[in-house]
């Protein structure tokens, strides 16, 4: 049994009168990818944004390596390991591609004002580092080649893999895909799923969110269902596929007709 | 036309407006840097510059003890002495605003933002404790020792109202503001040595002239301003564009949500804004005492809306808007007060505003220190 990374206890997240999530516990394993699947309006994102600490749960807390997140300020959850994507892409639109990724690998490192003005040695062999490192992940997810286009000018598909690379960056041990595959034809949804598997290999752990089941079911080693802001499921791909909550949920029958 | 029009020729008000845009510019980015990364205007940035030329004035009388006059005479001092006093004023110039501008971020904004901290809440706590004792005593030292014993409790209370972690409507920041403005400016203009009267700094330099262009003479204090200001301004954009603060900076600008996730302590960046841009007024608070040799407690209102303007006329957000925006300014007041009279002068400068928001409302070169091609 491998080491808990992030472990999601009984969360349960209210906005005003709405649940968004209900009790929900969940746990990702050190090394392993898994796949966060529901409807639409199930609570994933929701389930996200508290993991990366964009809200604090109402009850119920979440830890990450035994650290409580709802005690850490928004930028220290990046240095504790946790980074992630968006859904709809939000990458600093005017800047070049590498400098996308260099603000994520920036988070890494000392600022010092000092040290900015005086250039000192120090701070221009890690501008250097940054530099290189940033490199090695754009040409890591095959969009090297554009790298000194402003991020706004990118193709689609290589903005989505800026986010990833930015991400990556800032060196977490829990990667965060939110809906990765959204918008991409059937050949790019391969592909990614490629860099997915090969993001594994380096060492991260991965939780993909995302609608397309071929590419949850495909690269998960676990899936865990949520509907309404409850878990209804959490087992290997091959399991859940043929869990008959889970079809109910995604088809819509309701759970007293059956 | 008074006679004094007739004598100035077309090039020396170049000269002269270029000096006086270039003291703009320097102060239009502070309002630009901050609004690029706040979406606020910092009403109070006039203050910093007007804290920035006191600083200069401190440092020359005081800390160089340099007098007004020696013998009767203009303390002028030449060669490597001026070079390092002028350097050396500018620096204590810049510290006092650069200082000024942080405090005023930690005091006046950052507990609207919901982000109240220990250093703001004693800095408040210890105002409010020394105004309020300023009411009931009326012995300076005194003052300060209430002040003193009173700012722990109040500093405790206003923490505990701070730490809510709401953030206050935008109307509150621009109050804030207003707020902060006219509490400086009065501060040093009830606290200062001679309160609202001008005060004189010492002329260090003989104002000759540098050299001649077409037919002008330039006036080699007019030449400092200018090329200082280029330098300041390339130091800025260098700053901005090639470290990591200032990549930072720029992320902030255009996400700040989206940097606070990727790690960005936007905290720590916005003070570096707010300082980056107080050293630029306190840069162009000394280059203004150079030319102009004198201060006052609300020298900094006049100016501060001028580079207000001048920042809204670039394109406000917009770090070469700010410098394009204050050189044309600086330019256009001059030749208007040249063909229609002195008394003109503020009249031009917002009438040209006007006309440049109705044909393009976001500012010459557009708002963009976010979508930044700074």
């Amino acid at each position: 049994m491998s080491e808990v990374l992030l472990d999601f206890n009984n969360v349960t997240m209210q906005f005003g009168g709405v649940t968004a999530l209900n009790e929900v516990s969940l746990q990702i394993k050190q090394g392993e990818i898994l796949g966060l699947i529901g409807p639409n309006g199930a609570g994933k994102t929701t389930c996200f944004n508290v993991m990366t600490g964009v809200y604090a749960p109402t009850l119920g807390t979440v830890s990450f390596e035994g650290k409580n997140l709802a005690k850490l300020k928004r930028f220290e959850i990046t240095k504790v390991g946790i980074a992630r994507t968006f859904q709809n892409i939000r990458l600093f639109s005017e800047m070049t591609a590498l400098e996308n990724v260099m603000v994520g690998a920036d988070a890494r490192k000392k600022a010092s004002v000092g040290g900015a003005i005086l250039r000192t040695s120090r701070q221009r062999h890690e501008e250097k580092e940054s530099r290189e490192r940033s490199m090695e992940l754009l040409q890591f997810m095959g969009i090297s080649d554009r790298a000194e286009t402003a991020a706004r000018n990118l193709p689609y598909g290589y903005q989505r893999r800026l986010e990833i690379a930015r991400a990556l960056a800032t060196e977490p041990k829990l990667l965060c895909l939110d809906e990765p595959a959204a918008g991409f034809n059937p050949a790019e949804k391969e592909e990614l799923n490629e860099l997915i598997l090969k993001i594994r290999e380096q060492g991260y752990t991965v939780l993909l969110i995302e609608h397309d089941m071929n590419v949850v079911m495909k690269v998960s080693d676990r899936v865990a269902v949520l509907d309404f802001g409850q878990k209804i499921a959490d087992g290997l791909p091959a399991d859940v596929r043929n869990n008959p909550a889970v079809i109910a949920a995604y088809l819509g029958v309701e759970d007293n007709a059956s | 036309m008074p006679d004094w029009l007739i004598i100035r020729t077309f090039w020396e008000l170049t000269v002269t407006g270029l000096a006086l845009g270039s003291i703009y510019a320097l102060v239009a980015l502070g309002y630009t840097l901050v609004y690029g990364v706040l979406r606020l205007i910092n009403f109070a940035h006039s203050e910093i510059f007007m804290v920035g030329t006191f600083g200069a004035l401190l440092a020359s009388s005081q800390f160089l003890s340099i007098p007004l006059l020696e013998d009767g005479n203009y303390p002028y001092r030449t060669g490597m002495t001026l070079i390092i006093f002028l350097v050396f004023i500018m620096l204590i110039a810049m510290l006092f605003s650069g200082i000024g501008a942080v405090v005023l971020e930690r005091v006046a904004y950052r507990p609207l933002r919901g982000n109240g901290d220990a250093f703001g809440a004693i800095v408040l706590a210890f105002l409010t404790a020394f105004i309020v004792s300023l009411v009931f005593v009326d012995q300076a030292k005194i003052n300060v020792i209430i002040a003193l014993l009173a700012t722990a409790p109040i500093s405790y209370a206003y923490m505990r109202f701070f730490k809510q972690g709401r953030k206050a409507p935008r109307l509150a920041f621009l109050i804030s503001a207003i707020g902060a403005s006219t509490a400086i400016s009065e501060a040093v203009g009830v606290w200062s040595k001679h309160g609202r009267d001008q005060y004189q700094t010492p002329r260090l330099l003989e104002k000759k002239t540098l050299f001649t262009m077409f037919g002008t003479d330039v006036r080699i204090d007019y030449a400092i301003v200018i090329v200082g200001a280029l330098l300041m301004m390339t130091a800025l954009t260098l700053f901005v564009n090639k470290t990591r603060l200032g990549r930072g900076v720029r992320a902030v600008a255009q996400d700040a949500e989206t940097s606070r996730i990727l790690g960005v302590n936007v905290d720590l960046i916005i003070i570096v804004t707010f300082a980056l841009g107080g050293v630029m007024a306190g840069g162009a608070a000394m280059l203004f005492t150079l030319v102009y040799d004198q201060t006052r407690f609300n020298i900094g209102f006049i100016l501060g809306v001028k580079s207000f303007t001048a920042a809204v006329l670039g394109g406000i957000g917009n770090l070469k808007g700010a410098l394009l925006g204050g050189l044309l300014l600086g330019l256009v007041e001059n030749y208007g007060s040249a063909i229609f009279g002195g008394q003109w002068k503020d009249v031009i400068a917002f009438v040209v505003l006007l006309v440049v928001l109705m044909f393009r409302p976001t500012g010459l070169l557009g708002e963009s220190l976010g979508k930044a091609r700074v």
